[in-house]
């Protein structure tokens, strides 16, 4: 059974004795009692805490009665129980009081019975609420694994696999867009294995040039360049015993392709200026948001390294073929984000879950958590609304009109890449496709044969 | 040496307050010193034909002697808080002073008969239930316990003259110099 003390009530009389009484009653029963004179007093203290149920004295003086008392308290806690007392009672204001809201409307004095009946009823329906409100939390830590979190069919599979792949010591190749939490399945990986308690250390190939990026992988010996004064250990080195996850392995030169076949097979390298053979037990997970077989094709990565780092594939769904985790990304999104900002946003409202799973989130699981930053910062409220997400709909707009596409792409492998979606999209029927693209029929078979793309 | 005082107003059954006497002695186990409560006069209130019972508890509270563990008073007169219709007794919560009305304990209260047996057990409950809030006790989910609320007298009839194991521990526990 939960302490009634967990449940907050606050008692709103301009009358102290009126207050105190009720109060005083109440925290015989075991409840957390507090006590406001005025309606502003009650809407600033509810400001600080929750209360599970506001007591309201229906007349109160300084041109706030308990309506407007009650609708104020409402913009604060939507699902407050509000309780009316009246010592005037008359039906006119019974039924705007439960019009606007009311739980229930008592008339005072009244039987000691039917303000315990009351009370208790309101905390037991609470009780189950809260109840149900862990379980759901339990079930959504079902879906974990990790720091990744999803209900989606497919990652769960993923999910699975990574779990079961944790052991061993095959290489990994992560493949989603960016913001699909490449980096957190291979930590996830990691944590998950027996190299746990050794070191994890993440690269992204793209952030450095071909030079410092060997320097920075390898290591290098004192004199091997310019600047080198001493010898330094590389990240190789660094992640001895654990794993090393190597980010958009896609961008590397072809040297540092094959040194790191040479690694991938030999497990030893040399530092950058050095002759000496360093051997190292380093698992390797990799990640692009290319399509590492499509650069094999053509010719822009290397096959034997492709099939090197392909041992164990994970293939990351973007967000918006997954829309089922946006409700509970969002949610730990919120829990966490409001929990590090000290703000006591609780939910989000129907609207504003309407306005997520309508985005289409191109920068995927990251865009969302930025999203649902963004709108807490600005939330002035316990619950984040479609007002509170409205910057989306214009980051949207502004996406369409300025689509990067990825440096170096050619328009023929573009016209390759649109085609080839369209087709996927239209389940390979030409005619629908060739509608889509603005072409006709002919003409998409003829650039189907030339880009040799697959129906 | 600190005292269970227990205070009567000039009208209170002898017989019940000699057996709340007796009662509060068995269970508490501190010496119990009587003393002699002025009528209730000054809290009637006119528009309810009741007496107020926070005034009462604030008299109390200023006659409570300084050797007083705790002090409870019994009146026979009808007792209520502003915001409910009656009560049968109000407590300091955790503090030194209670009091417990005999009027609404009584079967002629509701038109019955008469019956001291039930009466005497009634008042024993109150005072026992009052008390535990002095000591700092809320109310108990366990029906049987004397700390069970009760909002009528068939609550009180249902439940036990005595505490529950944990609130008998808890007051076991509570400091009593």
């Amino acid at each position: 059974m939960a302490m009634k003390t967990h449940w907050k009530i606050l008692v709103v009389d301009d009358e102290e004795v009126m207050a105190e009484s009720l109060a005083a009653w109440l925290r015989e029963d075991g409840y957390a009692v507090d006590t406001a004179s005025s309606g502003r007093d009650a809407v600033e203290k509810a400001g600080q805490r929750d209360y599970a149920i506001y007591f309201v004295d229906l007349k109160m003086p300084g041109g706030m009665d308990g309506i407007e008392t009650m609708m104020q308290l409402r913009r604060l806690q939507a699902d407050a129980s509000i309780i009316i007392i009246t010592a005037y009672a008359t039906v006119d204001t019974a039924i705007t009081a439960m019009k606007e809201g009311a739980q229930e409307y008592i008339v005072k004095p009244c039987n000691p019975e039917e303000i315990s009946l009351l009370v208790s009823r309101i905390i037991k329906v609470k009780n189950l609420q809260r109840e149900n409100s862990i379980l759901r939390k339990k079930l959504s830590r079902q879906y974990r694994f990790g720091d990744v979190i999803s209900k989606s069919a497919r990652m769960l599979d993923i999910l699975k696999l990574s779990e079961e792949v944790a052991s061993l010591r095959s290489t990994v190749l992560i493949q989603g867009e960016s913001g699909t939490g490449k980096e957190l399945i291979a930590r996830a990986i990691h944590n998950s294995g027996d190299r746990a308690a050794n070191p994890f250390v993440a690269v992204s190939c793209a952030a450095l040039a071909e030079t410092l990026l060997e320097s920075e992988l390898f290591g290098h010996e004192k004199g091997a360049f310019t600047g080198a004064s001493q010898q330094r250990r590389g990240k190789f080195e660094m992640a001895e015993g654990g794993t090393i996850f190597l980010d958009e392995i896609g961008d590397i030169s072809p040297k540092l392709q094959v040194d790191l076949l040479r690694v991938l097979q030999e497990r030893c390298f040399y530092r950058v200026g050095g002759s000496e053979e360093v051997k190292v037990d380093v698992r390797v997970i990799a990640a692009t948001h290319v399509n590492l077989q499509q650069a094999v094709a053509d010719g822009k990565f290397r096959d034997d390294l492709f099939y090197r780092l392909n041992v164990i594939e994970i293939n990351i769904p973007p967000l918006r073929e997954r829309r089922e985790d946006i409700p509970l990304l969002a949610g730990h999104f919120l829990e966490r984000i409001s929990h590090e900002l000290g703000k006591d946003v609780s939910e989000i409202s129907e609207g504003g879950l309407k306005v997520l799973l309508d985005h289409n989130w191109p920068g995927n699981v990251r865009e969302l958590e930025n999203a649902v930053e963004r709108a807490m910062v600005t939330c002035r409220s316990r619950e984040l609304t479609e007002d509170d997400f409205a910057f989306l709909a214009q980051n949207g707009q502004a996406a369409k009109t300025t689509w990067d596409p990825p440096p170096g792409m050619t328009i023929e492998q573009m016209e390759k890449l649109l085609i080839a979606a369209t087709l996927q999209r239209t389940g390979g029927n030409i005619k629908e496709a060739a509608g889509v693209l603005g072409i006709d029929r002919s003409t998409l078979y003829e650039k189907i044969k030339r880009y040799e793309i697959p129906r | 040496m600190k005292y269970f005082y227990v205070g009567a107003t000039p009208e209170v059954d002898r017989e019940a307050l000699a057996a709340v006497r007796e009662g509060v002695a068995g269970e508490f186990g501190a010496p119990v010193r009587e003393i002699e409560l002025p009528g209730l006069e000054f809290a009637f209130d006119a528009a309810r034909g009741q007496y107020g019972s926070i005034p009462v508890l604030e008299m109390l509270v200023r006659l409570c002697p300084g050797d007083a563990l705790k002090f409870l008073g019994l009146t026979e007169r009808d007792l209520f808080i502003p915001v409910l219709t009656f009560v049968f007794g109000h407590a300091q919560l955790g503090g030194r002073a209670a009091v417990v009305s005999l009027a609404r304990l009584r079967q002629e209260f509701y038109g019955l008969e008469p019956n001291r047996e039930v009466f005497l057990g009634r008042a024993h409950k109150e005072v026992l239930h009052e008390c535990g809030h002095l000591f700092g006790l809320v109310h108990c989910p366990d029906h049987n316990c004397a700390m069970s609320l009760a909002t009528g007298v068939r609550q009180i009839d249902a439940k036990r003259a005595a505490f529950c194991a944990v609130c008998a521990a808890r007051i076991e526990r509570t400091p009593k110099g």
